[in-house]
């Protein structure tokens, strides 16, 4: 169905991919797994011609797609055989509301009306989209909209669908429903797919083979993820037990795993330490309009401790943050860090009591240079030179001459968290830092936010990173908190929270604790 | 089932038409009396249908604008001198501007007229805008401009982005507690939400293309060529056509006619050979040409109408009357909530 032939793509000189020699069959769901910048979305784009018709760059080799070389057939003359989701499928929306944007791709088609009718109603109920057929795109939540743009792909009865990432910005809920989905489109409908995802753990069990890149090899998923620097929990926890065939989904995992899990101890208890109260809310509540974003929120979190805020999309988690943080909206309740209410001072003395990491950190950066928004740093918190630069040099190695996006995402967020940190805030609050990292750049940013004095707050989806960092969790729903305590607790009591290990072992939750107790 | 956004449009057109034609404030107000009512009624439930609301404060801005102008500047002047303001002595290069100076009874009921001529055109505008979104007119043309609308709508939905990405920015520029204001502030905002909606068009366009935007299979060049000549000679037409009747109206109406015989014959030519469709395209049923019809009436008759009324003299003061044709061609215009309540 896709046949890559000695394909090479380079990139100002750069080679991206190289001499990649692929075949991906008819009906099969393949996952592409690697390193960020190991030319994941670079091989996706190829697929329907957007590398290099579109982004430029040279493709050496031949791209097969049904039969049709994409040397001569540009994206959209391939939009009949592939359908394309990529990262961000907002940004990518040309209509403003559901129907219309479901029918698209058939418009550009020119398919008669009535066939046009006939595959948006299928498509509005393959998808469990019926009920919201007229609301406005911008209303609906990140899972809807993630399954409006796999909709709007399929319309067009594509042979091959493409998926960049569909699940990065999801909870762990709707993540589950996009996939539900994406795996009725291979089995009933027989359809190519080809999907990038980081989260391993949420993708690997669908997949059919696995394709790891940058060397270009393709297999059966759980003998590819076993030699590949990014793996999901499962795949990390067989490499230590040495189970042999490698399994990819917790169901294969959990029939292996009775003899390690006589052979582990009971883990030991975390040490409860009375820690100083830095930050404390008491009945926070934010208001939009008719809409309780946050309904009374009563927190104390100590020095040095590690709170992960979890929850849905829209569960009231970035509203909380910024209104902690005191810039954003606070209907009512107090904030104190320490003594002081961080809403009632300047912004240039509230971020060294409290710091955010938005959700979108290059907002930050507008400087050309990293060297120059360090220095920048440095004199807006009346720190000495060089105090940004040296926390940065303690969490990645980057030039200083390097434009700030060009930095990859792991580094960007490293350099904008230097910037926040610059300011020695008591408390420092991140909405959804994983976003974009791999396994390895994650592992860096527990290990960075581990050494820090200051009280950590952190919205995300991402319950592996959760497993690995926090010390608490607090779980929101509706904008009220239903769960709140040690991190072992909340976690492996929830079904959907619960890590990968923790659901193959009980009370352990990373493979790292795993390998200590052996 | 939604009325054609063409025939809303045309029936406020109507309406606006109509009210271009007289400073008779009972007319006028009868005008936006009868455009709210049928927004109040008609309008769906939609994220555009607020925007009324916004039409109408913009009117009443125009009404006060044009109210000050007329104090400060002068203008139409008359026997009733209410107050006169301090005259800033000018040139005598600059006779017939006056700036200050006394400001009449008259005059004042005369620029309020106006105002509310600007503001009464402005909510017909409005009323359109509630009930028909604007983007789903553009999906009403010709096959052939087909690109042409997509890639309006689209460049519709940029100005609400740069706003939302521009609070953005300002929120996180806060965060670093960069409280930089004028020249520095416009750097510091403008290179991230410039950056961001570059990127967004970039992803945008890479979603286009690969959804088949300005696909060309199956036509031959010969084709496209052929099809681009009919379309772009057919709206030159047009344009001539145009040009000639605001020039000479003798000229201008065989030039108009000939002009869009060419533009719908060159439309209809290469339409035939675009392979794009509409997904549940507006249709003109009979209740969508009732509607606009009953703008279209109100508008012809106060077009046509020499009723003195329709100015009412402001110089002597006159209580102005209500001209009965005019008044009820206005109210025929409320024909659309009749209509739309049967529907």
């Amino acid at each position: 169905m896709i046949r890559f032939e000695n394909v090479t793509i380079t990139y100002a000189e750069r080679p991206v991919l190289a001499n990649v020699d692929v075949e991906i069959c008819e009906g099969e769901l393949c996952l592409v797994v690697g390193r960020t910048g190991a030319g994941k979305s670079t091989f996706l784009r190829a697929i329907n011609g957007l590398v290099p018709h579109f982004s430029g760059g040279t493709l050496r080799g031949r791209v097969l797609v049904d039969g049709r070389d994409t040397a001569h057939h540009p994206p959209r003359e391939l939009a009949d055989v592939v359908g394309f989701v990529g990262q961000d499928p907002v940004a990518g929306f040309v209509a403003d509301n559901v129907e219309d944007e479901l029918a698209y791709s058939m418009e550009s088609l020119g398919l008669p009306g009535t066939v046009m009718r006939k595959r948006v109603e299928e498509t509005l109920d393959l998808l469990g989209l019926a009920a919201l057929r007229d609301r406005p795109l911008a209303t609906l939540s990140g899972g809807q909209q993630q399954r409006v743009a796999i909709g709007s792909a399929l319309t067009a009865h594509p042979r091959i669908l493409v998926l960049d990432e569909p699940t990065s910005a999801l909870d762990p809920g709707a993540a589950e429903d996009v996939l539900a989905a994406v795996q009725r489109l291979v089995h009933d409908l027989g359809m190519t797919v080809v999907i990038a995802e980081h989260r391993l753990e949420r993708v690997a069990q669908y997949a059919d083979r696995a394709l790891l890149l940058p060397q270009a090899e393709i297999g059966e998923v759980g003998a590819v993820l076993a030699k590949s620097p990014v793996a999901p929990p499962v795949v990390r926890l067989a490499r230590v037990a040495g189970w042999s065939p490698v399994p990819v989904s917790v169901r294969d995992a959990r029939r292996q795993a009775a003899s390690l899990r006589a052979r582990l101890p009971e883990p030991a208890a975390e040490p409860t330490e009375n820690l100083k109260p830095v930050l404390h809310t008491e009945n926070v509540t934010v208001k939009y309009g008719d809409v309780q974003a946050v309904r009374g929120v009563s927190l104390s979190v100590g020095a040095g401790e590690r709170v992960a805020l979890m929850g849905r999309n829209g569960s009231g988690k970035s509203s909380l943050l910024w209104a902690v943080q005191g810039s954003g909206k606070r209907t009512s309740g107090t904030v104190a860090v320490g003594t002081t209410d961080p809403e009632e001072l300047k912004p240039k003395a509230r971020r060294r009591k409290v710091a955010l990491v938005p959700q979108q950190p290059q907002d930050l950066l507008y400087l050309e240079t990293v060297a120059e928004e360090c220095a920048q740093a440095d004199t807006e918190t009346g720190r000495p030179p060089g105090t940004c630069r040296k926390l940065l040099d303690g969490l990645v190695q980057v030039p200083d001459d390097t434009h700030p996006r060009d930095l990859s995402e792991g580094q960007r967020l490293a350099l904008v968290l230097a910037v926040m940190l610059t300011g020695t805030p008591d408390v420092l609050l991140l909405d959804e830092p994983t976003r974009g990292l791999d396994h390895p750049a994650k592992e860096a940013l527990a290990g960075v936010l581990k050494g820090l004095d200051s009280a950590v707050v952190l919205a995300t989806h991402d319950v592996e990173f959760v497993a690995e960092y926090a010390s608490r969790v607090v779980v929101l729903a509706e904008g009220e908190v239903v769960a709140d305590g040690p991190a072992r607790e909340v976690v492996t009591s929830s079904p959907i929270f619960a890590p990968q290990v923790s659901k193959i072992l009980g009370p352990w939750l990373t493979v790292a604790d795993v390998e200590a107790a052996l | 089932m939604r009325l054609h956004s063409g025939a809303w449009w045309l029936w406020a057109l109507g309406l606006a038409t109509a009210a271009g034609r007289t400073t008779n404030p009972l007319v006028l107000g009868l005008v936006l009396a009868v455009a709210g009512l049928v927004v109040v009624t008609c309008r769906a439930n939609t994220p555009w249908s607020g925007t009324y609301g916004v039409f109408l404060k913009f009117g009443l801005m125009v009404i006060a604008l044009r109210v000050l102008l007329h104090v400060f500047l002068g203008g139409t002047a008359g026997p009733t001198t209410l107050f006169t303001l301090p005259q800033v002595p000018l040139p005598t290069w600059a006779r017939g501007i006056r700036i200050g100076g006394p400001v009449t009874a008259e005059g004042l009921v005369f620029a309020l007229y106006q105002g509310l001529l600007l503001a009464t055109i402005l909510s017909c505008v409005g009323a359109a805008n509630a009930l028909a979104n604007p983007k789903r007119l553009l999906r009403s043309l010709p096959a052939a401009l087909y690109e042409v609308s997509v890639a309006v709508v689209v460049a519709l939905t940029v100005a609400p982005q740069l706003v939302a990405s521009a609070r953005s920015v300002r929120k996180a520029r806060q965060l670093r507690g960069d409280t930089a204001r004028g020249a520095r502030a416009i750097r510091t905002m403008l290179v991230p939400v410039l950056e961001d909606a570059l990127d967004r068009s970039l992803v945008l366009a890479a979603s286009m293309d690969a959804r088949g935007y300005g696909r060309t299979a199956g036509i031959s060049t010969r084709d496209r060529l052929l099809t681009g000549t009919l379309v772009l000679a057919g709206l030159f037409g047009f344009c001539i056509g145009t040009y000639g009747l605001l020039a000479d109206v003798c000229v201008g109406w065989p030039l108009l006619a000939i002009g869009g015989v060419l533009a719908v014959a060159g439309l209809r030519v290469g339409a035939r050979r675009v392979p794009r469709t509409r997904y549940r395209p507006d249709r003109w049923t009979f209740r969508a040409v009732g509607v606009a019809c009953s703008g279209m009436i109100a508008a012809a008759a106060l077009v046509f109408s020499g009723d003195p009324a329709l100015s009412p003299s402001t110089v002597p003061l006159q209580a102005p009357e209500l001209p009965v044709v005019p008044a009820l061609a206005v109210l025929l215009a409320l024909l659309p909530v009749v209509i739309v309540r049967e529907a």
